[in-house]
């Protein structure tokens, strides 16, 4: 686990080791999703087309990151049984905070995130974090903490996203200024900026593939998390459950 | 009545909270070891939906909406006031399981309280305010999602509780066959509905 005593004062570099392995380890070792099962939820809800799944990645970090700042700056002030409610104020600020940008900045994928981008209010990780490290570790390093497991997340994301965007509907940041067609019926047309199709490149190869409609439905994230789980597993034996 | 009891079944079978909109995922991975203690949250999360609920409805029809006591806009303390509606209720709940029961109190541990940040409870409310449902709806909305959300945690406690017998490999012990358990029983879920022949006849 993530913990790390406190030292006594001496000059540290702002990105020190400790630091480094706040970013690192959530990435691997300690991923919020596949090893503390924190933060399903959306990871599975948001996730059938990568662009939303990138612009929900960004929100939680901004809040894991910023609610571990908080947090940790009002640590010694936050008095023990309300700590609950102190730290879902933070969070729920915070929260209506990325709502309100998000309304006014990009419209469509508010609407296409619906209820999800609420929910990061009650999304495990970052309250998970607030518990375990923002309350008992200085601003900084809860900050770093903070970010890298809102990184952490985000990488499943982003992963279960392009699986299920490919295979399914095969596009690839479909409803973003670089939408892609990489595979199925119209192969090839790979749009950028502006549209121009192009009738060449690896997506012009896959032109027999028929789109899996399995995976626009919710069940195939279980499905792709539960193999993500068992690869990760497989590589990281000490992870393994062996009750 | 009848649309009453059309809420209530589509949100407790084929809009299940955990099957189809993954709320509250945590805790139903993280307490579906046992039925029982699965059980107990299973009818905690039923009370606290179904009481929020119609709560979070006043406040949001009375308080927030342009309607209300103030005159004004107010949706932007939706949030805010709505997680301090569940905390509150949890509280409540908690209280409540400790003087009954205190075997289940400690079975259920840290995952009392983490009914707060059980994304099903907040989950239900924002879909309430989005598909701008009525008091009786909202009512009938808590009762379902909660009744969906305890049969989808009885379901896989009981699974998982047999499935320590079969020879899964080591690294799909545990968590990763709850996954892939939680697929298969979504796409039993989803069939309840009557699967429409174009989801699987691909592009035209």
């Amino acid at each position: 686990m993530a913990e790390v005593k406190n030292v006594e004062e001496v000059k540290e570099p702002l990105f020190g080791k400790v630091e480094k392995k706040l970013i690192t380890d959530p990435l691997n070792d300690n991923n919020p999703i596949t090893v503390q099962v924190l933060g399903i939820c959306s990871a599975l809800a948001v996730t059938s087309l990568v662009y939303p799944s990138v612009v929900m990645s960004i929100a939680v970090i901004f809040v894991t990151g910023f609610s571990s700042l908080f947090t940790s700056l009002l640590r010694n002030a936050i008095p023990k049984p309300v700590r609950m409610i102190v730290q879902l104020v933070i969070i729920a600020t915070l929260v209506t905070f990325v709502e309100m940008a998000l309304k006014y900045f990009n419209y469509p994928v508010y609407k296409q995130l619906s209820v999800y981008i609420g929910l990061i209010i009650t999304n495990c990780i970052v309250m998970g974090r607030l518990e375990a490290f923002a309350m008992a570790n200085k601003p900084w390093r809860s900050f770093v903490d903070g970010i890298g497991n809102g990184i952490g997340y985000g990488a499943i994301l982003i992963a279960v996203g392009v699986v299920r965007e490919i295979f399914g509907k095969g596009t690839l940041f479909a409803g973003s200024p670089i939408e892609m067609k990489l595979i199925g019926a119209n192969a090839g047309n790979v749009e950028y900026l502006i549209n121009t199709a192009a009738e060449s490149g690896i997506g012009s190869w896959f032109g027999w593939y028929t789109n899996n409609n399995l995976m626009v439905l919710p069940a195939a994230a279980m499905f792709i998390i539960g193999i993500m789980i068992w690869i990760q597993r497989s590589y990281n034996t000490k992870l393994v459950d062996v009750s | 009545m009848g649309e009453f009891m059309n809420i209530f079944i589509k949100s407790a079978f084929i809009e299940n909270m955990v099957l189809a909109y993954f709320l509250g995922m945590c805790s139903y991975l993280a307490v579906s070891k046992s039925v029982n203690t699965a059980f107990g949250l299973g009818l905690a999360v039923i009370f606290v939906l179904g009481v929020t609920m119609p709560i979070n409805w006043l406040i949001n029809e009375y308080l927030l909406s342009e309607n209300g006591l103030f005159g004004q806009d107010l949706t932007f303390l939706r949030f805010i006031l709505f997680i301090a509606v569940i905390a509150s209720m949890v509280q409540l709940v908690e209280m409540v399981v400790e003087k009954v029961s205190p075997a289940l109190y400690s079975a259920l541990g840290i995952f009392l309280p983490l009914i707060t940040v059980n994304c099903a409870i907040l989950g239900g409310s924002l879909f309430m305010v989005s598909r701008e449902y009525n008091l009786s709806n909202s009512i009938a909305f808590g009762l379902g999602g909660g009744f969906g959300w305890f049969l989808a945690i009885i379901a896989i406690a009981a699974i998982r509780e047999k499935i320590r017998y079969s020879d899964v490999p080591p690294a799909l012990r545990g968590l990763g066959m709850a996954f892939i358990l939680t697929g298969l029983m979504g796409i039993a879920f989803m069939s309840l509905m009557g699967i429409d022949p174009a989801v699987f006849a691909g592009p035209k």
